[in-house]
């Protein structure tokens, strides 16, 4: 990679070395711009970029590109984040110009909850491509200047591809060839699902650098804190693909009243500490849902500031 | 086959509100195997709206028919001396029944009785599972025989999405996660390299976005 395929100040850093450290915004159920602003000023100088969400789990918000644009306003860098089940692919490549032409310059490509979760249970959902054809599609996009029709772009939108990848999910077995064939199909970096299982996420990152993966794409380990064990009991039962092992909600329930969130935030930064030193890691994706306002000790607790400036 | 299930009675009941004289009409095709629309639902039907008519004190006959098909105009046509007698028919068919009685008899009000609901199979008797979404391309030959667009929740051509858990899908414990399947099956069958082999954006114009669809075979047209 002699020269930056997008640009993106995520890519300078993650390319010159340095451990990245992303976040991530979700865009309020509304118009409020104020609220999301004041969201956006906490991460500001802590994280490298921010994802922002397309209608997380299948509830109506602000739409990411929309919210990914006042990011950029803010002076902090969107991750946007796209769903293949609210758009069809003429959809999808528009809004791929669209947000490339106002500055956005990392996409993350997901498959997206389904919608029986989110708040209009009865819409018809899209699908008409899945997350592995989005990332290839970007890339066709972006490399090979055409659209997935064939036809010439006149200009392309390069854009740093980025891609999900659960290591909890089932069949086991199969996750990290899923991880391989997305970094086939195009994947630049990859965010994983939150990880709370530390021995099982060793075993998924050996396998990943046995086959060489993490020379072919930058992994970055998602981590998101426990505010409470209510939250680490709904994770561990409720959220599919997720494992939670009893040993974490023993030792948030062990740390007593009032102190569970600080507990949840040490374990997190345990974390970090050991994926700067996990091989084949190269920075970490902290969701700290609805709970931006904490990143900024969480960053200088994991001593990941101040962020470098490529 | 085509599986369907009956109508609520009370939709039908307040479709029929103002009938005096109705047609139950059935079809031994796929709805007559899956317990829904053959000669012995019809008769059920029949009685019902018989039962409910004299609880309400209103005066109303109900005849009944079977038909061999109603999805064949030659079988439709069997009823052309006799639709005219009455207010209304209730066809016991699948989403196709009620339509080839409303373009063969356009001046007949023609009722659905039963809610079609998917193209699939009999699991066990009494409970049926969705199988082709007829998508018009059939590709289940590189998934081991199972079809994950049809069966995955999102279409998914490329393998199972991070919500697949010990074997269900993420919208319910009730769904199996298709993919679950594929991974286990091929797996075993020593062909990771089919699954890892990237499959292209489907073209669906075969499918149903591709507009309401029609065959022709000319070496069957006369």
């Amino acid at each position: 990679m002699n020269e930056y395929r997008s640009g993106s100040n995520l890519e300078k850093v993650l390319k010159a070395g340095h451990f990245a450290f992303t976040g991530e915004c979700g865009p309020p159920p509304g118009a409020n711009v104020e609220l999301l602003k004041k969201k956006a000023q906490h991460l500001k100088g802590c994280v490298d970029a921010v994802n922002v969400t397309d209608n997380q789990t299948a509830v109506v918000r602000m739409a990411s590109w929309a919210a990914s644009l006042v990011l950029l306003q803010e002076g902090l860098e969107p991750n946007f984040q796209m769903v293949c089940r609210d758009r069809n692919r003429l959809a999808i490549q528009a809004d791929i110009l669209g947000v490339f032409t106002h500055g956005i310059r990392n996409m993350l490509c997901l498959s997206g909850d389904h919608q029986k979760f989110g708040n209009h249970p009865g819409s018809k959902n899209v699908f008409d491509i899945d997350s592995m054809q989005l990332i290839n599609l970007v890339k066709t996009m972006r490399d090979d200047g055409k659209f997935l029709n064939g036809q010439d772009i006149d200009v392309s939108p390069n854009l740093f591809i980025g891609a999900a990848s659960n290591p909890f999910g089932d069949p086991s077995e199969f996750r990290v060839y899923r991880l391989a064939k997305k970094i086939s199909a195009g994947a630049d970096f990859v965010q994983t699902q939150c990880i709370y299982n530390m021995k099982r996420f060793r075993e998924f990152m050996k396998q990943a650098v046995d086959m060489g993966l993490h020379e072919k794409c930058y992994i970055l380990a998602g981590v998101t804190p426990m505010k409470s064990v209510g939250m680490a009991r709904y994770m561990a039962k409720q959220v599919p693909g997720m494992d939670v092992p009893d040993e974490l909600i023993n030792r948030l329930k062990g740390a007593g009243k009032g102190k569970v969130a600080d507990e949840g935030i040490r374990f997190a930064v345990e974390q970090i500490e050991e994926f700067k030193e996990m091989e084949g890691i190269a920075g970490v994706h902290l969701m700290a849902i609805e709970w931006e306002h904490r990143v900024p000790e969480i960053a200088k607790m994991a001593g990941v500031l101040p962020r470098p400036k490529v | 086959m085509i599986v369907a299930e009956p109508k609520p009675i009370k939709e039908i009941l307040e479709m029929t509100r103002d009938c005096g004289k109705i047609l139950v009409v059935g079809c031994k095709g796929c709805v007559t195997v899956c317990n829904v629309g053959g000669s012995k639902e019809v008769g059920i039907l029949a009685s019902t709206l018989r039962i409910a008519a004299k609880r309400d004190g209103k005066e109303l006959t109900v005849d009944e028919h079977t038909l061999e098909r109603q999805c064949d105009p030659e079988y439709i046509d069997e009823l052309k001396d006799k639709v005219a007698a009455y207010d209304a028919v209730v066809s016991l068919a699948c989403g196709v029944g009620p339509q080839f009685l409303s373009e063969r008899y356009p001046a007949q009000k023609i009722f659905p009785g039963v809610n079609t609901k998917f193209m699939g199979g009999a699991l066990e008797h009494g409970m049926w599972a969705e199988r082709c979404a007829g998508c018009g391309t059939c590709v289940v030959h590189h998934f081991g025989g199972l079809c994950p667009i049809a069966r995955c929740s999102k279409s998914l051509l490329n393998g199972p999405c991070g919500g697949s858990s010990g074997g269900k899908c993420e919208i319910s414990p009730d769904v199996e996660c298709i993919w679950d399947m594929i991974v286990t099956k091929l797996m075993q069958e020593d062909r990771l390299d089919d699954l890892l082999q990237f499959r292209p954006a489907k073209d669906w114009t075969t499918a149903r976005d591709g507009g309401p669809r029609r065959l022709i075979r000319e070496e069957l047209v006369k």
